[in-house]
């Protein structure tokens, strides 16, 4: 017997995608483990977002401090550490974004748990398949330790429904908050309308073919007809052509969109184990022998300057035949 | 400064994976420096040196647990111009994130570094824990995934550039402190130790960790290696992670090369259903 807690981040009032992923995870945890999921939102804005929460999980803790504000690995571990003594958890779980894959391992020294970091699946109670080699190969673990943290990768688990009734929201408290010293300075964001890269539908994604960053805005029409997020391979951010936060790869962010199109990009294992998960592919190169040809569903051997602006127009006439 | 950087050996990334009895065979591996401990190494080496005079200001001790061999990996790592090497004798099968964190809290207890710089994870395993859980163990803070780090002109903190969901962060941590460094780090700006010149440029293009020259492979030689066992530590931890097995992703199926866009577009709309 035991509960699982479920690190969710949230923004504007709601869960993130992400989190949702990571509760579909913690409901499956929670049936194996005989518990109750307790979603815990920790931040400024978590007492905001803790009912649109509670459509999701049974209980939902919230956890606000002016020291808290912002989220600190620091700050952050000891108030989950603690919250998952108090509610008797014996699973901790985040999905593995930038934030979840710095903030489990440090909550698992707190509780000296074992940790399966990136699952891909759930094989029972204390069981879990996780990708290694950059994807090449698969593991299946088990986590002997009374507790286990768990981070979870967003794009084998799809989004949780709503339950049928919204559960009950309390609030926590902080306990004492020790930052260590660390802070945050600032933040260098790309404000974008696009949907996020890990939770899009649909991906558009520009390897080094594309030559420049400015080359990338047909690319970028596309994506905007679409509804896709941008991407792009690490030859290409490397190369300072687009924002280093669209890199999809093994270093990257791992994707499994509805749709992936690869616009000149070859195709190299580490872009690959970020992206061969996706359920359609679509490869334009103008090299047939392009190793990304191998994991597309459709390719075809072009240029990206002819084929995007004839794509565009493509889609265009079918949304208008509609 | 002195600067502890833990290193681990994976079999080389480039081979084709090979299972045998339910496991990753390594009967016949190569082994190398984890990608990203070798970067953890340049950054190790440019947050301590004046890169212009060659002059050196601080100490790079750098530590693996891993059997004999692994000590092969340490002298690639001293050739680079790291200062001496601690080998831990482990087995990989009495090793996890969790163990390897308690035996380098030890060194580290032992050691007292200034700073501990280390990859964000080993290209086998992928875990990605050893170094948040070592910051957890320590009490230290961390600064996970660095792309870009300075240390302060009083090398008394770090302000570090983390590729997070929505940007680049900019984190600052005062020492000690955990650094877990990500691929960038090495580019040709990225580290800055306010002794070598802001200017300085290692390298061009993407930039690299740095080659051993023949003259470092010589000295590593004859560089102190020392070594200890994990019940010198007093780590008596088991593994917490037990391997059931290993098994190769599903391989996809081939695609079809479709002559010009309009079938492209037919196909994904009426095939793919993904239109």
């Amino acid at each position: 017997m035991g509960n699982v807690l479920a690190f969710c981040e949230f923004g504007d009032g709601a869960l993130k995608a992400s989190a949702l992923s990571n509760l579909t995870f913690a409901r499956a945890a929670a049936a194996a483990h005989g518990g109750e999921v307790i979603a815990l939102l920790v931040g400024a804005g978590a007492a905001a977002a803790g009912p649109a929460a509670a459509r999701y999980a049974g209980k939902v803790v919230t956890v606000e401090h002016g020291d808290l504000a912002a989220y600190l690995a620091e700050t952050y571990a000891p108030v989950v550490a603690r919250l998952a003594g108090d509610h008797g958890a014996t699973v901790v779980t985040a999905t593995a974004t930038a934030v979840g894959k710095d903030l489990l391992p440090r909550v698992a020294a707190l509780l000296d748990a074992g940790m399966a970091s990136d699952i891909s699946r759930l094989d029972g109670a204390t069981q879990f398949t996780r990708p290694i080699l950059a994807g090449n190969a698969y593991a299946q673990i088990e986590v002997t330790t009374p507790v286990i943290c768990v981070t979870v990768r967003q794009s084998e688990f799809p989004q949780a429904e709503e339950l049928g009734a919204a559960g009950e929201v309390v609030a926590a408290d902080a306990g004492a908050v020790d930052a260590l010293g660390a802070r945050i300075d600032r933040v260098e964001s790309q404000k974008s309308d696009r949907p996020e890269l890990t939770s899009a539908k649909v991906v558009v994604s520009g390897g080094r073919g594309m030559q420049s960053g400015d080359n990338f805005k047909v690319l970028e029409e596309l994506a905007d007809l679409l509804g896709a997020a941008m991407g792009a391979s690490r030859a290409a951010t490397d190369a300072g052509m687009v924002p280093a936060d669209w890199q999809v790869g093994q270093t990257g962010k791992i994707v499994a969109p509805n749709l992936y199109i690869a616009v000149a990009i070859s195709g190299a294992i580490q872009h690959l184990a970020g992206m061969k998960g996706s359920k359609t592919i679509v490869a334009i190169n103008k090299d047939p022998e392009a190793p990304i040809f191998q994991v597309a569903d459709y390719g075809v051997v072009t240029t990206w300057e002819k084929a995007i602006p004839e794509l565009v127009e493509e889609i265009k006439k079918l949304k208008a035949s509609r | 400064m002195k600067i502890l950087v833990p290193i681990k050996r994976v079999p080389d990334p480039e081979l084709k994976v090979k299972i045998k009895d339910g496991a990753i065979d390594l009967s016949g591996a190569s082994w190398v420096v984890n990608t990203f401990d070798e970067y953890a190494v340049e950054t190790a080496l440019r947050l301590r040196e004046n890169a212009e005079s060659g002059e050196s200001h601080g100490e790079v001790v750098v530590v693996t647990i891993g059997p004999e061999d692994a000590a092969q990996q340490l002298r690639s790592a001293l050739a680079m111009g790291a200062d001496r090497a601690i080998r831990v004798d482990g087995e990989d099968r009495a090793l996890d994130a969790r163990v390897v964190a308690a035996a380098l809290a030890r060194v580290i207890e032992a050691e007292k570094p200034d700073l501990v710089v280390m990859g964000k994870q080993a290209v086998d395993g992928d875990a990605n824990q050893v170094g948040q859980m070592l910051a957890g163990r320590l009490g230290w803070p961390q600064a996970t995934f660095a792309a870009t780090v300075e240390l302060a002109a009083d090398k008394g903190s770090l302000t570090v550039g983390r590729e997070v969901d929505t940007g680049v962060e900019y984190k600052v941590v005062n020492l000690p402190a955990v650094l877990t460094v990500d691929l960038r780090v090495v580019a040709p700006t990225s580290v800055k130790n306010n002794i070598t010149p802001a200017s300085h440029s290692y390298g061009t293009g993407e930039g690299g960790p740095r080659y051993a020259s023949l003259k470092g492979i010589m000295a590593a030689k004859k560089k102190p290696m020392e070594q200890k066992s994990l019940s010198d530590l007093g780590v008596d931890a088991a593994p917490a992670i037990k391997e059931l097995g290993v098994f190769l992703p599903p391989a996809r199926a081939a695609g079809q090369k479709v002559a010009d866009i309009p079938t492209l577009v037919q196909k994904l709309a009426d095939e793919a259903k993904a239109l």
